[in-house]
């Protein structure tokens, strides 16, 4: 398969973006995936790590830019992590967080970025065990209710009562752990 | 040393080939990225927090030796390695070019088998890797997620409720997983089917990448097949797609394999054979052409046209004729032009000792 860059190469990297809403296909060379700085999610270690992000950072701040530039002349882009220092301008070059405070900090601008590279932008997997507590019991909240509801649909009321009994017992220990 | 000695001591475990579907699945990879809470990423870190990274991992890994799966393992840091022995163990796919090259206080975990690797201070404070041979993605995520839940008792990991595991490049935010899987496809090649395959894997979200190539190809028609979204799905989710999509390349492999034999056998029964022929009497041998006639080799086994031979001689000997492996074998340092010549005896020795090995 030919590259659809430079129509001369074989492809050796085949991967695809979401661009407005819409899947893309990338069938590049190489050669050609390297000059267009372009980043590839599910591909490692083919290129050093730094610039691999900056292209497609850079037309996202470029688009965000435009919206603020109404009520801003000089908008977030000098946003700056205060754990780290990392601005972010900083990370739409390099591509990279500084630590983790940047997702905070950065917060409102990831989600178009994490949509276009993932199609998804809160996390649904593993919890660590130790620390992830209060995720794990809200989510265990959320599945009880499901099942509670679907008792109550077929009628099963005793054991709807159970689990709405479990559900109170578990929501008064997420309030006695705070927040 | 004998090339038999040297093997059994170099060689890891995913490239004795002894797994399921190991006629078309070289490896299963799974790797997971983490970071420790209050520590920047190693890009940002100072010298001593990148230390202390190390320290902290050292410890927990003290404790984790309780696993059976770690019970041997070892702390390898860079700054003890040669840059031969760091480019050796980048061939056998156990760091990254960029942990042996750029990092600092960069260090790895690797068990005995070198199943396991825990890549310390690369681009994320921890990454652990588990690399199987054959189709056993499932059972290498099974390994990996115990490895996390172990170390995850002893460190703190940066993690958010939103974004789950946090990590510095946002390609591997959430579930931080990269799961892959290596195949051999010669067949569909040669049908020149890939080029209808390779988009319809993109669409459902997995990225391709054709590997060994230098530049610009893909040699010995090896390609590492992996998912690219980490955010917003299950890591069994996400295994599981992979090894579905994998499954069906496996069978569109072996019937394209099925129908090669029906077809022209004799076009391509010369052409294996002649392949044999080259890396059993070469005096010089490309590294290209090495895994085009490997590849041709290895099919020529799996259909049955080529006999006698150990249908590993592939998996060792791609990563046993990459440059680092060549001048470790030799104990020096060969330019290129000794290297082609190292390569075509080396590979000569390999397949000779096959018919021999009894005797030994
Ligand atoms: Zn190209
Ligand atoms: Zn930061």
């Amino acid at each position: 398969m030919q590259c659809q860059e430079c129509g001369e190469r074989s492809a050796t990297l085949h991967y695809t973006k979401i661009i407005n809403g819409e899947k893309t296909e990338f069938h590049l060379c190489e050669s050609c995936a390297r000059e267009k700085g372009e980043q590839m999610p599910g591909i490692d270690g083919s290129f050093s790590i730094h610039n691999l992000l900056s292209g497609l950072l850079n037309l996202d701040t470029s688009i965000s830019e435009g919206q603020h530039q109404v009520h801003d002349e000089t908008p977030s882009m000098g946003v700056r992590c205060p754990t780290c220092g990392l601005t972010y301008t900083q990370f739409s070059k390099i591509g990279r967080f500084g630590c983790s405070d940047c997702y905070q900090a950065f917060d409102d601008r990831l989600d178009p970025l994490f949509r276009r590279v993932h199609g998804h932008t809160s996390h649904r997997g593993k919890v660590p065990h130790r620390t992830g507590g209060r995720l794990k019991i809200r989510r265990e909240v959320e599945q009880l209710k499901q099942d509670m509801s679907r008792r109550i649909e077929n009628e099963e009321f005793e054991e709807a009562a159970r689990i709405r009994d479990r559900i109170r017992s578990l929501q008064e220990k997420l309030a006695g752990q705070g927040g | 040393m004998s090339l038999k000695r040297f093997t059994e001591h170099a060689l890891s475990e995913w490239m004795r080939g002894k797994g399921p579907q190991s006629d078309i699945v070289i490896s299963s990879r799974v790797r997971v990225a983490r970071n420790l809470s209050g520590l920047p990423f190693p890009m940002l870190a100072t010298s001593a927090q990148s230390s202390q990274v190390v320290r902290r991992v050292e410890e927990a890994l003290y404790a984790a030796k309780e696993l059976p799966v770690l019970k041997e393992a070892e702390l390898i840091r860079m700054d003890d390695l040669s840059e031969l022995e760091k480019r050796v163990l980048v061939e056998k796919h156990l760091i990254s070019p960029q942990l042996a090259e750029e990092s600092r206080h960069g260090a790895v975990v690797l068990s005995k088998d070198e199943a396991i690797s825990i890549m310390i201070n690369e681009e994320d404070h921890i990454r652990i890797q588990v690399l199987y041979p054959g189709f056993q993605p499932q059972e290498a995520w099974r390994i990996a997620n115990q490895l996390d839940d172990w170390f995850e008792k002893h460190l703190t990991y940066a993690f958010s409720e939103q974004t789950g595991y946090l990590t510095s490049c946002p390609t591997n935010v959430g579930t931080g997983i990269r799961a892959s899987v290596m195949v051999h496809l010669p067949a569909l090649a040669i049908t020149k089917q890939l080029s209808r395959l390779f988009p319809a894997i993109t669409q459902v979200g997995l990225a391709v990448r054709g590997i060994y190539g230098e530049g610009s190809e893909a040699l010995g028609n090896l390609y590492q097949v992996s998912n690219q979204v980490t955010l917003g799905q299950r890591e069994e989710e996400i295994i599981d797609k992979l090894a579905s999509v994998v499954k069906q390349m496996i069978q569109h492999e072996q019937s394209a394999r099925r129908r090669l034999a029906e077809g022209t056998p004799i076009q391509l029964e010369d052409r294996l054979y002649r392949s044999y022929g080259v890396l059993s009497q070469a005096r010089v041998i490309s590294t290209k052409e090495a895994m085009e006639r490997l590849s041709d080799l290895r099919l020529g086994i799996d259909m049955g046209i080529l006999s006698d031979i150990d249908a590993n001689v592939m998996n060792e000997l791609i990563v046993m004729t990459q440059p680092g492996f060549l001048q470790q074998y030799a104990q020096e340092r060969l330019d290129s032009q000794e290297r082609d010549i190292r390569r075509a005896v080396m590979i000569r020795e390999r397949l000779h000792h096959e018919g021999t090995e009894d005797e030994q």
